[in-house]
């Protein structure tokens, strides 16, 4: 909202800097976001004497005028005005300048003349409305003057950021009043009369000739009226235009100017009828009843909803309730009769409509924030004075008022020990009195030492004690209130297991030489589609959003895989093609679009390019399946969760892995999976080099984290290990067979540990065989073992992993 | 003579200089050799005290020459070849969090050395959760503040932590000490804003807790975050759910005050909303509107992180380009 400040001193009497009022203005909360100099432009129109004036040799209607523009030489500028002369002092716009409607001003050619800049009318440069010739200025400035010093003219523009609740500040009056609060002594502000003059008064009752019905008092609380007679409209003068200009307004004609600028000044926003165009004079304000069309007076035509409160005439709906008026009775050349509006409004109803149609009005921006019940008279009466004055017209001899209950100022009980127990501060009834009724509440002592405050009816913000809290705050200045410290007792919780394993995550991952990523949780609804999801896949569950940014961003990701793999597409086109990503982030599933969708975290890692980069003690190396699997493998012991079995992934699970290269990582339940990218993902990620992905449930993990770590003695005596070899089916995995010499050591006691050290395939074997060598470890708690104490149980172990898995030994 | 002899063994280049240097004076035809042998020539009252300088003189000799050996015998083992260590080395990599978790963490840090708890939230959340409960009813103007992404009419992706505020009070009775982190989401994206960033929450409830302890709390935030010199602005503003409502300015981290191009030559950074919680969010959750007091407060990470590192650009968070995440 823009504010100028001879505008607030037409209400208040002020002798402070823009740059304080500015700040001060800030402080009490009108965030005052630019200060401007409304006149910034004539800093560059500079005082111009005219020397000669010839007859241009080739235009009857201009002359060739030699002007002094303080510079060294003179110029030449060719000038249509009629009143140009020799010797007078004008404003001359030279080239490079840009005059109000981004006119530019450059040396150019007129019929063959050269001119060297402009020289320029009081409506050119609007601070007057002459435009039949160039400025006349009095007595002999010099040559070169910036027009602002020659003309005296000044104006400072404040645009305030205000928060809605402070509908009041969105007026010059409001603003004023705030203004007067913080000058010593306050200062109250000067609203200008408004009773009507005799000689303006036409006789008749405006209750001869329309009739106001509220048929909806609750949408409606309150509808003023008034009637003007003999209206001639026509533009506005000078000064008027020249005040809605300065805040960002543009001028109509005298009778719309008005009812907006009164709007600025008061804060209610009026709408103005042609009185002939209201069937049978009547004004009904009632809700549409049924859906209709509407055209607004912007002749955009709005669908309308059964319960959008309208104002109709005797027969049809003339305006949209507080929010625009209708194309069927606007204000025209040939209007002689005016209706003025100014009424309230319920703020849900008019913002309801007001959304719906997608109008944002000046009107209904004040009417959903809320309008001062009782100021509409006021307004009222101030238009139709100002209406009257500028176009000549009579007013009816009296007002309609429809108010169906009386506004009462509203009462708060104020407890000044509660108040100064809130803000921190030692605040005496006395203080608390003075700040309140700076801005225009009333104070009067109640029982126990309360205080009873009458609010303003333009303070719709403030129905609380704590309202008033703030108010006390804000005036007496919160940096004046002491920094304290609350008293905290010397108790608290452990912090939440999830935030503890995400560290953990991060740490373990970090060190793995893994870089944290963090994707948007919306992402392209295609990417199902691009992961090659099958149609009754859960993840196909995804929630969507209303009204995403865009296509890209439209649904909740159900899988971190998509956002890791665009982050690898980036980074390859950014000449980074060794990657190591991961992820912690929530998945969204939908289950049922009226409850809250399921929220899973996921831990989601990605790999690409070389295991080693080309070096002077190694070739370059790429990464393949084993170099992430053993980052899994190292992230779930960094956990304490092991026992865990990698199997392979039936391709429905894992869609989007190559097929036979994607592993299902489980204990009891699935904890996630890894695998290689199959080629035809890539290419939808517009990807060519192998990538690496696996992804984990949080929740998952957690559920098989040990809650403590419990540490075991050291072994006293020294283990021995035996080797075996066995030759099996290629197909055996090798997991089945570390998982049943698991199997055994658990039996066996003296079996401490076991581990694949070989693996061979092809000749001197048979097709389709491998040899597998293993190493077991022997431990004994109590004596040193030797060959000869486990030869038995080597031999019984080795005998029965080539029964179980059909193996021969190697000769 | 003692003078002659340290230089000549300072001079010794080799081991076999140092010899011929040691023969010179200490070997059985050496200079100081036959000084000691002479010693019994002379008059009997001058013995004892030459015999003494010529003894002290032998063990001095005998010690330099042992240091100069050692010189000279390090000095050619640093000769011999041995490993080029100005290769590079095998290196593991590491990898590091990101900026925003960085600061996430700090944060956290800071609220519960202060003794905070961590409250967590879902990021779909519910209109009441998100806005009715937080006095923001529908239709309020106050819903402009924040353009809302919609799931349906009444379930949204959380506008900001605040949500934290009602789910943590319907489940605690005061004192309530709770911060709340994590991604937050706005129909908005330009040069400045990103339609997801993070915030941290936090709530404080409490019999006679005051604005002035608000003041408190999140000075001491700002200080251990930034540093102890920097000055905070409190400004009257205005949230829904909170009365009164603060703004807090911290002095520009860049040009300390004086104005430059990020401050918009003001001195003053808006970081931190807060205030005072308003009774209506009480009473939604049951608490006695008269017994309690509390405040609570906002604070975006992207832009905390964006002073504490320099960063130019909002957009770099969300791309995850190597070159960015590995300068931190």
């Amino acid at each position: 909202m823009k504010v100028t400040l001879s505008w607030i001193k037409e209400y208040i009497a002020l002798d402070l800097e823009p740059d304080d009022i500015a700040s001060k203005l800030t402080m009490a909360g009108l965030e005052v976001d630019a200060v401007e100099d409304l006149y910034a432009y004539l800093q560059e129109i500079v005082v111009a004497k005219v020397l000669e004036v010839k007859k241009h040799p080739d235009a009857d209607k201009l002359s060739c005028c030699v002007v002094d523009t303080g510079s060294k030489t003179p110029a030449q500028i060719i000038c249509g005005a009629p009143n140009v002369r020799p010797g007078m002092y004008s404003a001359c716009a030279l080239p490079g300048v840009t005059l109000p409607g981004e006119i530019k001003i450059k040396k150019s050619k007129l019929r063959g003349e050269v001119s060297e800049g402009m020289l320029c009318s009081g409506a050119e440069l609007r601070v007057d409305t002459d435009a039949a010739g160039i400025m006349d200025l009095p007595g002999a400035p010099v040559p070169g003057t910036p027009l602002t010093r020659a003309l005296d003219v000044s104006d400072t523009v404040f645009e305030i950021d205000l928060t809605p609740n402070r509908p009041d500040c969105l007026s010059v009056m409001g603003v004023a009043r705030e203004v007067g609060a913080f000058v010593q002594p306050n200062q109250k502000i000067v609203r200008p009369d408004v009773t009507f003059p005799r000689q303006r008064i036409g006789g008749t009752s405006i209750h001869d000739h329309a009739r106001v019905d509220i048929k909806d008092p609750d949408l409606c609380p309150r509808y003023s009226a008034g009637l003007l007679f003999d209206v001639t409209v026509g533009p506005s003068p000078f000064w008027l235009r020249r005040r809605l200009e300065s805040v960002g307004l543009t001028p109509i004609n005298n009778v719309v100017d008005v009812t907006n600028f009164v709007m600025m000044e008061t804060g209610q926003p009026l709408h103005a009828f042609d009185y002939d165009e209201l069937a049978q004079g009547r004004i009904v304000v009632q809700k549409a009843g049924k859906a209709m069309e509407f055209t607004t007076l912007d002749s955009k035509v709005h669908q309308l909803d059964p319960d959008m409160l309208l104002i109709c005439d005797g027969e049809r709906p003339v305006a949209l309730a507080g929010v625009m008026g209708g194309e069927n009775s606007e204000i025209s050349v040939n209007t002689t009769r005016v209706m003025i509006e100014s009424a309230c409004f319920n703020p849900v109803s008019i913002r309801r409509t007001a959304k719906r149609t997608g109008i944002a009005s000046d009107a209904s921006h004040r009417f959903e924030r809320g309008v001062d019940p009782d100021g509409t008279v006021y307004a009222l009466q101030r238009a139709m004075n100002l209406i009257a004055d500028l176009s000549d017209a009579l007013i009816a001899a009296d007002i309609i008022d429809a108010c169906p209950a009386d506004p009462v100022p509203l009462c708060i009980e104020l407890d000044p020990d509660a108040l100064n127990i809130r803000l921190g501060t030692e605040l005496t009834v006395a203080e608390i009195s003075r700040i309140l009724e700076s801005v225009e509440f009333r104070i009067q002592p109640s029982e126990n030492g309360n205080v009873t405050v009458s609010v303003p009816t333009f303070r719709v913000d403030v129905t609380r004690p704590e309202d008033l809290s703030e108010e006390v705050a804000r005036l007496w200045g919160y940096n004046r209130i002491n920094t304290t410290y609350p008293p905290v007792p010397a108790k608290g919780r452990p912090l939440a297991p999830l935030i503890l394993t995400r560290r953990s995550i991060r740490g373990i991952l970090n060190g793995l030489s893994f870089y944290e990523a963090i994707n948007y949780n919306f992402i392209a609804k295609d990417f199902c589609d691009r992961l090659h999801l099958l149609e009754n896949d859960e993840r196909r569950n995804v929630v969507q959003i209303l009204n995403p940014l865009s296509d890209q961003m439209s649904v909740l990701r159900t899988s971190l895989v998509p956002g890791l793999l665009e982050n690898m597409r980036k980074n390859i086109s950014q000449q980074t093609d060794t990657l190591h990503l991961f992820e912690i982030g929530k998945t969204f599933f939908n289950t049922d679009l009226n409850a809250l969708p399921e929220e899973k975290e996921m831990v989601a890692g990605l790999m690409t390019g070389n295991r080693i980069q080309p070096s002077w003690y190694a070739k370059k190396q790429a990464l393949d399946f084993f170099d992430l699997k053993g980052v899994v493998e190292d992230l779930l012991e960094g956990l304490g969760i092991d026992d865990v079995n990698f199997t392979r992934l039936a391709d429905a699970d894992g869609p989007y892995f190559e097929s036979g290269f994607g592993a299902k990582i489980h204990k009891q339940g699935n904890l996630g999976n890894l695998g290689k990218i199959s080629r035809p993902v890539l290419k939808r990620f517009g990807l060519k080099q192998d990538a690496y992905v696996f992804e984990l449930n949080l929740a998952a993990l957690m559920a098989h984290m040990p809650d403590q770590i419990q540490s075991k003695p050291l072994p006293r005596y020294p283990a021995i290990s035996q080797d075996v070899t066995l030759i099996v089916d290629r197909q055996i995995p090798v997991g089945d067979v570390l998982g049943e010499m698991k199997t055994i050591a658990q039996k066996e006691f003296l079996v401490e540990d076991t581990y694949l050290f070989d693996l061979f395939e092809g000749s001197p074997l048979a097709e389709g065989k491998k040899s597998l060598s293993f190493r077991i470890v022997y431990r004994s708690e109590n004596k040193t073992l030797t060959e000869k104490h486990i030869r038995k149980l080597h031999t019984a172990i080795s005998s029965q992993l080539v029964k179980t898995f059909h193996a021969d030994l190697p000769e | 003579m003692e003078n002659q002899a340290l230089d000549e063994i300072q001079a010794a280049g080799t081991l076999e200089d140092l010899e011929m240097v040691s023969v010179r004076y200490l070997g059985r035809k050496g200079i100081l050799t036959a000084f000691l042998r002479g010693i019994s020539s002379l008059p009997e009252d001058q013995r004892p005290d030459a015999g003494k300088k010529a003894n002290q003189l032998k063990v001095k000799l005998e010690q330099m020459i042992q240091q100069a050996r050692s010189r000279i015998q390090t000095a050619q083992t640093d000769q011999r070849p041995g490993i080029d260590v100005t290769l590079p080395g095998r290196r593991r990599g590491y990898g590091s969090v990101h900026p925003i978790t960085r600061v996430l963490d700090d944060i956290c840090g800071i609220f519960l050395r202060l003794g905070f708890d961590i409250a967590e939230g879902p990021e779909v959340e519910t209109d009441y959760y998100n806005f009715e409960a937080l006095n923001i009813p529908k239709y309020h103007p106050a819903r402009d503040m924040q353009d809302t992404f919609y799931i349906s009419d009444n379930i949204v992706l959380r506008t900001h932590t605040s949500p934290s505020q009602p789910r943590t009070m319907e489940k605690t009775q005061p004192p309530v000490r709770i911060i709340s982190a994590g991604k937050v989401f706005r129909c908005d994206s330009d040069l400045t804003h990103t339609p997801m960033f993070h915030q941290i929450e936090g709530l404080m409830v409490d019999e006679k807790i005051s604005f002035g302890d608000l003041k408190g709390v999140l000075t001491t935030f700002v200080h251990q975050f930034f540093d102890r010199q920097t000055a905070l602005r409190f400004r009257p503003s205005y949230f829904p759910f909170t009365e009164p409502s603060a703004e807090v300015d911290i002095q520009c981290v860049i040009c300390k005050g004086d104005g430059c191009r990020v401050c918009s030559k003001t001195g003053w950074l808006e970081v931190l909303g807060s205030g005072m919680v308003h009774p209506a969010v009480f009473e939604n959750v049951g608490y006695d509107t008269k017994k309690y007091t509390g405040f609570a407060f906002g604070v975006g990470i992207e832009r905390m992180a964006m002073l504490k590192y320099g960063i130019d650009d909002i957009r770099k968070y969300f791309e995850n380009d190597m070159r960015f995440l590995g300068q931190f």
